[in-house]
């Protein structure tokens, strides 16, 4: 299986993604460029952490409008699974692959810290190999994370099980909602309404080993591989 | 065709929550502007473009809105002026 993770101008977690699934999954990975027009036979797609093209204008308004994009659209609409992380994450609302937006922070600071995320729906393409409700420590790093969403797609998204997972105060069962960016419903991660794109603003590929104190995000990858293989 | 400068307003969608227009009201506050009830920070665009008329002109920039200058989700935009360039 190969992972085809996609560098744009200002991504700086495109290596992170890739040492993640060559050397603790132990799959093939390629980068690709964002003026590329083929996904040269990846499997997954991934959309990397950053500033691609220095959050001019708003954070993933410009890449989505790369030559790549055309073809992770298609990628998608194929049902091939897309995993969006961070800068990621805003590409893909931007590209309307997922909907809502991600808005500037509600203290207006960037945020890096590990988060406890609750794994809202241990369904999908990307959190299988999680338990439900099971909470899972990922580091987050942005300033421009607040899921934001009318009222209407906010009820869709939640009803349809969209929702993978929920920034949480605790590790325990009786964790409440804690959304430490003011995202709406505490809303850390979606998947599209088909189910194989996600987007997440913490960084699971920056809890892989427990030299960097968490290997809780290791889940999302093996969790594509399993479904993909199967 | 002429050129025009078209100027345009993208504000944060009224009943969004503004942090920024927020920090900014208590700025304001605290410097003794009390009668400010509310802020919106938003962005403020000048485009040079070449358009048969003014009213092209003007069609042309709110077509870069919808597809790429304001997020429709979060933003709404209005066209501030238009005046030869």
């Amino acid at each position: 299986m190969k992972f085809g993770i996609v560098t744009f101008p200002g991504s700086n977690c495109d290596y992170d993604a890739y040492r993640a699934v060559i050397d603790v999954i132990g799959e093939k990975a390629e980068f690709l460029w964002h003026k590329d027009h083929d996904l040269r036979g990846a499997d997954v797609v991934v959309l990397p952490g950053g500033f691609s093209y220095g959050d001019y204008l708003r954070p993933g308004a410009i890449a989505r409008f790369s030559p790549i994009m055309r073809e992770v659209a298609t990628h998608a609409q194929r049902g091939g699974p897309v995993l969006g992380i961070c800068n990621g994450f805003q590409i893909l609302c931007e590209a309307g692959l997922l909907p809502g937006a991600l808005l500037r922070n509600v203290g207006l600071k960037f945020i890096s810290a590990p988060v406890h995320l609750r794994v809202e729906n241990a369904g999908t393409l990307f959190t299988n190999r999680y338990h439900q409700g099971q909470v899972i420590s990922i580091p987050i790093a942005h300033g421009d994370g607040r899921f934001t969403a009318d009222a209407e797609t906010l009820a869709r998204i939640e009803g349809e099980g969209q929702v993978a997972f929920r920034y949480v105060d605790g590790a325990g069962p009786s964790a409440r909602w804690s959304a430490p960016n003011g995202s709406m419903n505490a809303i850390a991660g979606i998947v599209s309404a088909q189910g194989n794109v996600l987007g997440m603003m913490p960084h699971p590929e920056r809890a892989m080993d427990p030299i960097l104190g968490s290997q809780d995000g290791i889940g999302v990858f093996e969790s594509v591989v399993a479904r993909v293989a199967a | 065709m002429s050129r025009f400068r078209v100027a345009l307003h993208i504000v944060p969608r009224r009943g969004l929550l503004d942090p920024q227009g927020k920090a900014v009201a208590d700025a304001l506050h605290t410097l003794g502007f009390t009668a400010v009830h509310d802020v919106h920070v938003g962005r403020h665009l000048v485009l040079e473009l070449d358009a048969a008329s003014p009213a092209a002109a003007e069609a042309d920039a709110r077509a870069m809105c919808e597809k790429l200058l304001a997020n429709p989700v979060t933003e709404d935009f209005e066209v501030a002026g238009v005046s030869a360039a």
